[in-house]
């Protein structure tokens, strides 16, 4: 009976992360923020590299 | 693939001394990295496969990087942009859940150049429990403070926060793209200073502390661990110990490079999934895989 509600809590939990993420990655991709990635991204950190 | 032909192949290997885990690692290293031509150039790749996050601690400044430093990118939504990361934290979360700590032991870059120079015969150390345990929340506190509130809180004049981790700790930035970056550059050898020294001290003592710990960086410095560990117990993919053919013998316990308790708890937080346990336990009474239960 306890194993039974626990695997279905560990079932809500696990589905329920999943949705969330997939809702973030989608508002995020709606609003480009992929963009803002690739822009920081394909310029040289200075600070990453121990410069700025 | 199934977990019998799996298993095959994860005997074979074992047999040429080299392990699956070793394998994908090298394999995800070079993907990552594929970008040959940035080391001779000194120079990164600007294409775009730059715009996504990839799963794992690599520098997005390393000349061989094909994508985007998941950790680097939030520290840049939360202090540059200043908006809630949706598309990075969407990410992140996506890789936690289905995989919690996996791609830690199976992909990183940075954990493989750990587990590497841990191979060199030297003493190695059993750290102190009570210690263990309360260095292991620095990781908690990299990534709740020094990733996300300072970001946030902590705007430099100019209202945009640097990245304080990237710029101050992480070894994986000195490794992968400061290092390289130098060597094959010479117009930023001579923008080299006291921040740099920082970072390669840094660096030299983590390197160091592998000789006789275990992936010290991942137990106890990394904010992405840190996130990862959070989605262990909830993950599609589990461990599994089969408690009636397991014989208590902890040989599992005695080769897990993140000294787990791993009888106890399997799916403990600080589980990286490298399958070590998985190929020491001579009852095989350890699994892994999607979805059981």
């Amino acid at each position: 009976m306890q194993e039974t509600k626990r695997t279905k809590t560990l079932f809500l939990i696990r589905w329920g992360i999943l949705l969330v993420s997939i809702l973030f990655l989608v508002i995020g991709i709606a609003k480009q923020e992929y963009l803002e990635v690739l822009q920081k991204a394909v310029k040289i950190c200075l600070e990453c590299i121990g410069i700025g | 693939m199934s977990g019998m032909h799996r298993n095959r192949i994860e005997k074979k290997l074992d047999k040429r001394r080299i392990s699956f885990q070793r394998i994908v690692q090298l394999i995800s290293a070079a993907v990552l990295n594929g970008y040959v031509m940035g080391f001779a150039k000194g120079g990164i790749f600007t294409g775009a496969s730059k715009a996504v996050c990839v799963p794992v601690l690599n520098c997005y400044s390393c000349p061989g990087a094909l994508g985007a430093c998941p950790i680097g990118a939030l520290q840049t939504a939360l202090g540059t942009r200043h908006h809630f990361p949706f598309y990075v934290l969407g990410l992140l979360m996506l890789f936690g859940i289905v995989s919690g700590r996996l791609v830690c032991g199976l992909c990183c870059p940075f954990g493989l150049v750990q587990d590497l120079i841990h191979k060199i015969p030297t003493p190695k150390w059993v750290v102190p429990k009570s210690f263990d345990r309360a260095a292991r929340m620095l990781k908690y506190v990299m990534l709740f403070v020094v990733v996300v509130l300072l970001s946030v809180f902590a705007a430099a004049g100019t209202g945009v926060a640097p990245p304080y981790f990237c710029k101050y700790i992480c070894p994986a930035g000195t490794l992968g793209g400061g290092i390289p970056l130098m060597a094959a550059n010479p117009a930023l050898r001579e923008l080299l200073g006291v921040l740099f020294d920082w970072k390669v001290l840094v660096l030299a003592v983590i390197l160091a502390a592998c000789l006789f710990i275990h992936r010290p960086f991942c137990r106890y410095l990394c904010p992405l661990g840190a996130f990862y560990s959070l989605f262990n117990r909830f993950s599609f993919y589990q461990m599994y110990l089969d408690r009636e053919k397991c014989t208590g013998c902890k040989e599992c316990e005695r080769l897990c490079p993140m000294a787990v308790e791993l009888t106890k708890d399997i799916n403990n937080l600080e589980c990286i999934r490298c399958g070590k346990c998985k190929s020491s336990c001579p009852a095989q009474a350890i699994s892994w895989g999607f979805g059981r239960h």
